[in-house]
């Protein structure tokens, strides 16, 4: 088949994010031709601030060089201007004649900086501030001249002139608002900032609109720029100028070819133009009347169109939320959102003028709707996050502004200020990553998100908790580029568009049974998925439509397969039940045995009350099963692993509930349940609370009236503590209460999801809504998990049967 | 599908039928040269890599298989079936095995 002819014209980052995503999914459907007006290829226009401050070179900036478009089979025009597209003839033509037929056209023409319309702003001297040209500009003035002005006071004039201050030039910004990057800031951060840079020793003229760039003139001919002079008829001596005082999308080209333009070029949710042919991202475009000049939406575009240009269709683009940071070495800066505040709005302030500190937080309904900080950003992309997600934070209002707590978190020396950390500490304890290996590869290898980070470095990629560092870390290297996925919006795996909970949905609402249906139904994008999504479907299938849906061993983890804990040589270890941690001297008579008969090396106790077997050939398994004869303790199950219990009142002086006997009715209540992920349990007799039952996704603990029950707690890498659900009298309503939240998080939480994340996002009230304040709703899921349960065979009983045989046996020869 | 073969010095060895290999999943075949990992994907395509993940030595044998890829249960590294290469940004490569199917019945290289 003959393929189909992409042309973009443009080669900035939205454009070239999106031939990477297109290739990335549909590598081989077109020919694509690429056409820049600059000599470079793509570099990263964010970093062009270090480059300018001297902390980095071009070099350092590269996203794609030339080798990377031959690598790609694209065309690629340097220094070639489009001037026509010909929309009759499908064909874009440059400005030396070369011309290009295509069958879809790209658009990514960025945009321009505007240019005061003042006498003298086209004197020698005076600049923009937009391309690697501008960035050289400034340098090599900066050698020769003493004096710059820098006219706007926003996030770019700002970085412009800390660049130039550092380059030994005397440098005054000229603004025309009250207060410095005031679309970013509210009146105080602002006055901080510009403290902080006066201190660095830049002088500012606020509210001070310039009226003329005045000039030497050379024989009626236009000189360099030699002052400033303001509408007050104030002057500063300038030998170079620099305008940021904002973009203008570049439309001309699109206007010229008759696609309708208004403020840009105006794109649909697909980022196509009024020709359906033509398609356009990044600066240029103006979609839902929005022009956007940050480059964290421009990626979100340039998803959206390689995904419709490879015929997914099932991307849509609907508007960004924005973050800003300013990339100005010692100042830290955060602002998301909306955060003027007033009207219907709540504010909570903390102000620490000496300390330099001061976080503004902006609520309406509950919600985070803005945020500013200034002085201690760690907690920024919190904030961002659930600002994004629109999450409901009057559960944790009392403590929002103290930020999240790291405390508890393990595997980085408890380290939550990454700023603060040398390049040589170690951020990620499971992989063994350092910072500075980090933000090397964020610069070198030009990433952008956190599964980029976690893809090249491995950091965070493991258990997790260094997650937060690993952002603040992306955050300070690419600025305002880092944008947290929102985790609402996040899809399941590469191989979908669609979230976990779209997935649910729809398994329930379509009654889908298998895998495949489920493929097909919301067309993936892959033939069989991936070992991410199918185990996700696997479980919602089957959660989903107990005795319908058919399990898929195939789509399970090795673990749940070989129903053993696969361990780092291959063996596996066995690990039997032993109801609430109770045993009897034949049982370990029998585990003595087998350990003998199987010549099984090591012999452990769990941390879960319990024996585990370890070193044991995979292909014994079967025959270890049968000698212990005792039921599979689901240890390397997403399922109910075990119920830790005290002694309670039958032998403890101080118990005051028979706890264990409360653990093992639990156990036998709940066995082979399988969840999300791994559920724990504990109970305890008294309050002294033995058997740590407040670190459990369901913790009993015994008083002299009943029995208290929480929720939501857990003791790995993140210790939290379980949150209180109720008090109950009775054993039937310990069980009724634990099934019906259990089942709960089964049905509604995402796959890998621990309850205490299930509970953080959906909040403990409307937990306490469905299982302690709604009888009916609380029977009905218990009614549910029991029926789920009915009838599920101990996995290890049916395979010392004889079930699943070749599972286990090895292929002689 | 039959694999380019050196006629000389090919010793093909029956290893089992197609159908004893599960779909999407593999089974292990003790050899000389180590245990060999016989992967059969969704297509019913065939083939046989050496139990041992680039990485840190994990079986891919007992990892999730699907596209032409397995994932190993160890690290989650991917590992091209046809190539036996680790897909980037890791770096490694598994052995393979020449492997091809008559019959119905799977045969692996074992020279």
């Amino acid at each position: 088949m003959k393929k189909l002819k992409l042309v973009m014209v443009g080669n900035g980052m939205a454009g070239v994010r999106a031939l990477e995503e297109l290739l990335k999914i549909a590598p081989d459907l077109y020919d694509i031709t690429v056409f820049g007006a600059e000599p470079h290829a793509n570099y990263n226009r964010i970093l062009l601030s270090p480059v300018l401050a001297g902390e980095m070179t071009l070099q350092d900036i590269m996203l794609n060089d030339v080798d990377w478009y031959a690598t790609n089979h694209i065309t690629l025009h340097l220094n070639k201007k489009i001037e026509k597209i010909d929309r009759v003839a499908r064909k874009v033509v440059a400005a030396d004649g070369t011309e290009a037929p295509y069958d879809r056209l790209l658009l990514a023409t960025g945009s321009n900086p505007f240019i005061l319309p003042v006498p003298g702003a086209t004197l020698d001297g005076v600049i923009s501030y937009r391309d690697i040209h501008d960035t050289n500009a400034m340098i090599e003035s900066a050698a020769k001249f003493q004096n710059a002005v820098v006219i706007g006071g926003g996030l770019l004039g700002l970085e412009a002139a800390n660049g130039l201050k550092l380059r030994g030039m005397n440098v005054t910004v000229v603004h025309l608002m009250d207060w410095l990057m005031e679309r970013q800031l509210d009146r105080t951060a602002a006055g901080m900032l510009q403290k902080t840079l006066e201190a660095k020793g830049l002088a500012f003229k606020l509210k001070t609109q310039t009226a003329e760039i005045v000039g030497s003139e050379d024989a009626g001919k236009a000189g360099r720029v030699t002052a400033v002079r303001f509408k007050d008829g104030a002057e500063v001596p300038a030998d170079l100028v620099v305008m940021a005082v904002g973009i203008r999308p570049n439309t001309d080209l699109a206007a010229a070819a008759g696609l309708y333009c208004n403020r840009g070029v105006v794109v649909n949710d697909t980022m196509q133009t009024y020709d359906p042919r033509i398609y356009a991202v990044g600066e240029c475009v103006a979609h839902r009347g929005i022009a956007y000049g940050l480059v964290a939406p421009l990626f979100d575009m340039a998803k959206v169109c390689a995904n419709h240009l490879a015929n997914f269709g099932i991307g849509r683009y609907q508007g960004s939320t924005l973050s800003t940071k300013l990339k100005v070495t010692g100042v830290d800066l955060f602002s998301a959102g909306d955060f003027s505040g007033g009207g219907d709005t709540e504010e909570i302030l903390f102000n620490d003028a000496i300390g330099g500190v001061y976080k503004k937080l902006v609520l309406r309904d509950n919600k985070l709707i803005g945020c500013v900080l200034y002085g201690d950003t760690v907690d920024g992309g919190w904030y961002f996050q659930m600002l994004r997600d629109r999450q409901d934070v009057h559960e944790i209002r009392d403590h929002l502004m103290f930020g999240q707590s790291n405390l508890g978190n393990s595997g980085h020396l408890g380290q939550n200020k990454a700023a603060a950390m040398s390049d040589e500490m170690e951020v990620c304890g499971c992989n063994g990553v350092c910072k500075g290996t980090i933000v090397k590869s964020i610069k070198e290898k030009g990433l952008f998100t956190l599964d980029d980070v976690r893809k090249h470095t491995k950091a965070s990629s493991s258990c997790g908790s260094c997650t937060g560092l690993v952002e603040q870390i992306l955050s300070s290297t690419v600025g305002g580029a880092y944008q947290p996925a929102a985790a609402k919006n996040k899809p399941v795996c590469a191989c979908t568009e669609h979230t976990h909970e779209e997935v649910r949905r729809v398994i329930r609402e379509q009654h889908l049974l298998t895998i495949a249906d489920v493929m097909r139904f919301m067309e993936w994008a892959t033939p069989n998925g991936c070992a991410s999504c199918r185990p996700a479907l696997n479980y919602y299938v089957l959660s989903t439509w107990p005795h319908e849906a058919q399990d898929d061993p195939q789509s399970r983890f090795i673990n749940e397969r070989a129903h053993a804990n696969i361990q780092k040589d291959g063996t596996y270890s066995v690990i039997p039940r032993m109801w609430g941690g109770s045993t009897s001297a034949a049982e370990l008579r029998r585990i003595a045995d087998v350990v003998d008969k199987y010549k099984i090396p090591s012999v452990k106790v769990t941390g879960g009350q319990r024996i585990d077997l370890l070193g044991v050939k995979k292909e014994d398994l079967p025959a270890v099963w049968r000698d212990l004869d005792m039921p599979s303790g689901h240890a390397y199950a997403k399922a109910l692993r075990t119920v830790k219990t005290c002694v309670g009142s039958e032998w403890c002086r101080f118990g005051v509930q028979d706890s264990t006997n409360m653990g093992i009715d639990l156990e036998k209540d709940l066995w082979r349940m399988y969840a999300p992920h791994k559920v724990k349990l504990a109970v305890s007799g008294c309050p002294r609370n033995c058997a740590e039952a407040t670190i459990k996704d369901v913790g009993v603990i015994g008083v002299e009236s009943g029995w208290e029950i929480y929720v939501a707690g857990n003791g790995g890498i993140k210790a939290e503590v379980a949150q209180f659900l109720c008090k109950v009298k009775t054993r039937d309503e310990v069980l009724e209460y634990a099934g019906a939240f259990l089942q709960l998080y089964r049905e509604e939480a995402r796959y890998l999801d621990r309850s205490v994340h299930y509970v953080a996002r959906v909040g403990l009230d409307y937990i306490k809504s469905h299982i302690v304040e709604d009888a009916e709703k609380r029977r009905a899921l218990y009614a549910r998990l029991r029926f789920a349960l009915q009838g599920e065979p101990d996995p290890w009983r049916e395979r010392f049967e004889g079930a699943g045989k070749r599972e286990f046996e090895l292929l002689e020869v | 599908m039959s694999a380019v073969m050196n006629a000389s010095k090919a010793v093909w060895t029956r290893v089992c039928l197609l159908e004893d290999i599960p779909q999407l999943g593999a089974r292990v075949v003790k050899s000389a040269h180590g245990n060999i990992a016989v992967f059969r994907n969704a297509e019913d395509e065939v083939f046989a890599l050496l139990d041992k993940c680039p990485h840190k030595g994990g079986p891919l044998s007992q990892g999730i298989v699907f596209g032409r890829k397995v994932a190993c249960p160890l690290h989650n590294w991917n590992i091209g079936l046809d190539d036996g290469q680790a897909v980037a940004p890791d770096h490694g490569c598994a052995r393979r095995f020449a492997l091809k199917l008559e019959e119905g019945s799977v045969f692996v290289d074992l020279a």
